[in-house]
Parts: C-alpha cells; sequence; structure tokens
C-alpha cells in the first residue's frame, strides 16, 4: 500500500522526461526493491511457464499456489515470513503431485481435492490472525510494492535455484515433456524429471506470488509463455520471448502503478492479457493469409 | 556406432524366451536368431504379444524365462545402437515444436543439461539434416509437428530413430492410421533406409502385404506361441493353425498377397456377443 500513498500524496509526477522519472521512482527503496523482484519473478516465471505450457500442468500449477496461500496464511498466524510459508507448502504440495504419479485424470481429481482443503485452511488461518484483510488481499492478489530487502535476497536466491534446475535437465526434459514413451526407451528419467519439474514449479509459484498473489499467478506462469508460444516453435526463442513478456508486463506494470493509485498486479495481469490478446490476434490473422506456413528458418 | 562388427553374429539371439506382466505370460518357448542386415515383420492379432517382444529387446521388460541378446550382449536399456518409433499416437495440433527438434532429441535429449549455446552446433545440426533428408523429410522438417499429418510426422519419428546412427531399428506398427498408398511409401521407403544404412529392421504390423516387398523373415506371434521364419513358410494354413490352436485359412491371391481368414478376426477383436453365446453353450 506504500505506493498508493505515493501516488495520493502527489509525490509521483509523471513528466515526459523519462529518465527523470525512472530517477524519481528509483529513489524510493520500496520500488528499487519491487523492480528487482520483479525481474527475478519474471525471468523464473518466464522460463518455468515454457515447461508449463509444453507439459499441460497449469492445473498443477494453479493448484500449487492455492496450496501455497495456505502456507503463506499460516507463516502470517506464526509471524514468520510468508515467503517461508510459501516455499514450505508449494515444496510439499509438489512433492506429493509427484508421488500421485502420472495418470493424469487420477492425479487431477486428488488435485483438485487437494486444492479445497488448502484454501479452506488458509481462510482459517487468516482468521487466526487479527490483521484479517490486508494480509489476505496481499496474499492473494500480490504486494510488489511491500517487498523488503530480505525478501529479494530471498527471491533472488530461490530463483538462481529454479532456473539452475532447468538449465541442468533442459534437455531430457524437453524429451521427457515432448515424447515421453521415446524418452523412456532412451533411458531418460522420466518420472524423476516430472517431480524434479514439479518442485521447480513450486519454487516458480513461491516467488511469484510476492509479484502478483495467489488468483493471478497465471499472469505471470501462463501468458508469457502462451504468447511465445504463438511466436515461435523454437524452445530457446521461445523462453527467452516468454522472459521478456513477463519482464515487460511486469515493469511497465509496476511504473504505471507508481503513478495511479490502482493495485500494481491489476496492471501486471492487463498487460499481460493484452499481450496476449494482440498476439492471437495478428498471429491468426498471419496464420489465415499464408495457409501454408512453411517458412524454413535461417 | 554402426552395424558392422556385429556383421558375424545374429543381432537379436532369443533361446526359450518366454514374456510376461505379473502373473500372465503373453507367450513362451520363442527361439530365434536375427541376423545382421535382416528385416524381420513382427506379426498377430491385437494384444498377442507383438510390442512386448520390442520391449524385451529394448531392455524395457525382464525375460520371464529363457534368454535373450541383442548385439552380442544382454538387453540394455537405452542402448544407443538402437533406434526406436513406438506405435503413433494422437498428437496435440497446437504443440509449438518443429520437426527438425523433435529429431534433434534422438541426438543428445537423453543428456542432461543444455547445448551450449557458445559452441559450434554445424555436426549436430549436419546430422539432424542427413537424417531428416533420408527420409525425405526436408520440405516440411521445419514445420510445426501439429501442422503435419500423420505420414509426415511418421516420418520425422523414423529421421529421430536414425539421427543417432544405430544399428538396430525397431518400429511399432509404423504403417497404422496411414491410407494404402502413404502404407506402400512408407514401407519402402524403411526398406531403403535399411538397405543403405545396412540396418537390422523388426517392424510390428498387422498386415504382411504392404510390407512383402521389403520383409526378410516373419515372426508372428499369437495364442502365446512364437513362429520365426521366411513368410511363405511361416504364414501358411499349417503353421498358422498350430499357433492359434484352431483352423487358420491362408489365401493367396494372383500376386502373391496372403490374407489370413479364420479365427484371427474374432481373436483380435473379441465379441462381447461371441462370449454370451459360448456362455450360454455351456449350460447344462
Amino acid at each position: 500500500m506504500i505506493g498508493t500513498l505515493v501516488a495520493q500524496s502527489g509525490a509521483a509526477r509523471f513528466s515526459w522526461n523519462l529518465f527523470a522519472d525512472l530517477g524519481q521512482m528509483l529513489s524510493y527503496e520500496f520500488m528499487r526493491n519491487a523492480f528487482l523482484a520483479g525481474a527475478v519473478v519474471s525471468v523464473v516465471a518466464g522460463i518455468v511457464g515454457y515447461f508449463v505450457i509444453l507439459r499441460r500442468t497449469a492445473f498443477a500449477a494453479h493448484a500449487l499456489s492455492h496450496v501455497g496461500f495456505a502456507g503463506a496464511a499460516g507463516a502470517v498466524v506464526l509471524s514468520v515470513n510468508p515467503v517461508w510459508g510459501l516455499l514450505v507448502f508449494c515444496l510439499g504440495g509438489a512433492a506429493v503431485m509427484g508421488a500421485l504419479g502420472q495418470r493424469i485424470r487420477e492425479r487431477d481429481t486428488v488435485i483438485g481435492i487437494v486444492l479445497a482443503f488448502m484454501l479452506g485452511l488458509g481462510v482459517l488461518f487468516i482468521a487466526l490472525y487479527n490483521g484479517y484483510s490486508t494480509e489476505a488481499y496481499s496474499i492473494l492478489f500480490g504486494e510488489i510494492l511491500g517487498i523488503s530487502t530480505g525478501d529479494v535476497v530471498l527471491t533472488v536466491a530461490i530463483g538462481a535455484v529454479a532456473v539452475a534446475a532447468i538449465g541442468a535437465m533442459y534437455r531430457p526434459l524437453l524429451f521427457a515433456s515432448i515424447d515421453e514413451e521415446i524418452a523412456v526407451a532412451r533411458r531418460v528419467p522420466v518420472r524423476a524429471l516430472s517431480v524434479a519439474f514439479l518442485l521447480t514449479l513450486g519454487l516458480a509459484v513461491a516467488v511469484a506470488v510476492q509479484v502478483v498473489g495467489v488468483l493471478l499467478i497465471f499472469s505471470l506462469l501462463v501468458t508469457p509463455a502462451a504468447v511465445a508460444d504463438r511466436l515461435t516453435t523454437r524452445p530457446a526463442a521461445a523462453i527467452a520471448v516468454s522472459v521478456v513478456v513477463a519482464l515487460a508486463c511486469t515493469w511497465l506494470g509496476l511504473a504505471i502503478g507508481y503513478y495511479f493509485s490502482y493495485p500494481v498486479s491489476f496492471f501486471i495481469t492487463s498487460l499481460a492479457f493484452f499481450a496476449y490478446a494482440v498476439t492471437r490476434l495478428s498471429t491468426g490473422i498471419a496464420r489465415r493469409s499464408r495457409p501454408t506456413a512453411a517458412v524454413p528458418a535461417a | 556406432m554402426s552395424g558392422l562388427p556385429h556383421l558375424d553374429r545374429p543381432v537379436v539371439c532369443a533361446h526359450d524366451l518366454a514374456a510376461g506382466y505379473g502373473p500372465n505370460t503373453v507367450w513362451s518357448d520363442a527361439t530365434f536368431d536375427i541376423d545382421a542386415g535382416a528385416f524381420v515383420a513382427i506379426l498377430g492379432p491385437n494384444g498377442a504379444g507383438k510390442s512386448t517382444l520390442l520391449r524385451q529387446v529394448l531392455g524395457l521388460l525382464r525375460p520371464r524365462s529363457g534368454t535373450i541378446e541383442v548385439l552380442g550382449e544382454p538387453p540394455r536399456h537405452g542402448n544407443p545402437a538402437i533406434g526406436y518409433v513406438p506405435q503413433a499416437r494422437t498428437l496435440d495440433p497446437d504443440v509449438a515444436f518443429r520437426g527438425v527438434d523433435l529429431v534433434r532429441l534422438g541426438l543428445d535429449g537423453h543428456r542432461f543439461g543444455f547445448a551450449p549455446p557458445w559452441r559450434s552446433q554445424r555436426v549436430q545440426r549436419d546430422a539432424v539434416d542427413r537424417a531428416v533428408e533420408s527420409v525425405g523429410a526436408t520440405a516440411y522438417a521445419h514445420r510445426r509437428l501439429g501442422a503435419m499429418s500423420g505420414g509426415e510426422r511418421q516420418r520425422l519419428l523414423l529421421a529421430q530413430a536414425l539421427v543417432g546412427d544405430p544399428a538396430l531399428l525397431l518400429l511399432d506398427e509404423p504403417l497404422a492410421n496411414l491410407d494404402v498408398r502413404n502404407q506402400a511409401t512408407m514401407a519402402e521407403l524403411i526398406g531403403s533406409v535399411a538397405r543403405a544404412r545396412h540396418l537390422t529392421v523388426l517392424l510390428v504390423a498387422h498386415d504382411l502385404n504392404p510390407l512383402r516387398n521389403v520383409i526378410d523373415v516373419v515372426c508372428y506371434v499369437a495364442g502365446g506361441n512364437v513362429a520365426f521364419g521366411p513368410p511363405d513358410e511361416v504364414v501358411t494354413p499349417e503353421v498358422l493353425s498350430k499357433l492359434y490352436g484352431a483352423p487358420v485359412e491362408v489365401l493367396v491371391d494372383s500376386r502373391g498377397r496372403r490374407f489370413v481368414v479364420g479365427i484371427e478376426e474374432e481373436t483380435a477383436h473379441p465379441h462381447p456377443h461371441a462370449e454370451v453365446v459360448a456362455d450360454s453353450l455351456r449350460l447344462p
């Protein structure tokens, strides 16, 4: 809510001198923290999001964020940094999902059941804590302007682990995501990779909740990757585009939010939504006017 | 890794081999040698255990009893000298993945980490291009997989299996879901690729006829038994009747095509109706 106060106090005045504007923004510590944490989260979410789309695990991502809600709320009750609660619950949830195995139908049912239970648990924790609404609000919808310097350090550490994990399992994860059966025959540890990916997804969710909250998590974890998915078919290029889109949405949303007394999460999710809508419309038109989309790449 | 060092010995040796899952034996008493360069069609009704045989060669399934050797050693899971194309499944039409990237996975997809972008990828790219060219898929290999026909995707999967330069190629129903003309082209393509690369091929199919110009040997799996030999010695009423344990007829038309008639349709597609009849007959 600090940003809202700045906007309302009239200290934030937009001029057309963008450098001066940026300098003014970055003179606040909470804005520096927000830009930094937002950047780390965008990079992690952009990379992990590519595999979320490729592996069709959007539901698992959705569920993990709700599991994280219970964790964050529980941490608030215990007066612990909510990021730790998020981290523990997201990793625990990911491990359980991994143990449930590959049968999507059964897994989705169980995930749905656990998800509902975790939300209920989160409500209890929030009620146990007297500060009720603001804490719940910031967990559900994100509070990027409330990120402390300590949170930034933690976010950088978690983000580094997530990116390193994806880097280490990049090729076999791609193989297992595209064709599990052939990957198994080539002795790719498909099952272990599936669990490792869910754990990495847990890390990504834990850091992303700080920025956009439990309910808006898809705007960073799915939308940028979906934009990339429509723009390119090369894995490395798609990951790069996904990161750039996530980063652009987060930073622009943050900058806009600095001048208006509306939630930053709203601007981030709106920018992501419009990025997707514009991409979808323009690629749709391009594909229709050029039905044989045989573009041999250089 | 070429097939040449193995030329003097059989590529696959099975002796009294039996296969099964859990308490169930699928087939048993299989004894055969597959010579280097042989093109083997594995035939038989659905559920008879044709893919099970491939799983044993791949080292994904332990023999229930008996022995099997592949390329001079016990089956080794992940053996890079084996190229494998599983049964085609329907692929999501929206999947944003190019044919060349699919082929590339056959080269280094099993390795951890990522291909370092700061090192030249020329050797790998050339290998991918060669594999794509050898299956005649150059024109569409850069398209997304979802935008391809079943036959085009099948060719890229074949290229993926070939890109690692294997000695033994295992293909599970590569002709399924193709129309008659594409079946013939695909069979011819696999045959010519196998000849050019001196490959030994094990190909699961349920129809012998599109393959009759390329295969040397038939491995017929039915009724828990396995028969092995040249097509005109195995696909006969005598051998097949013995395999099925019931009378089977083989019709040979003027062009030498063989048609198995009799019990196979029922074994392949058991009618619930037929079971009801059988049950009612058993009543006193």
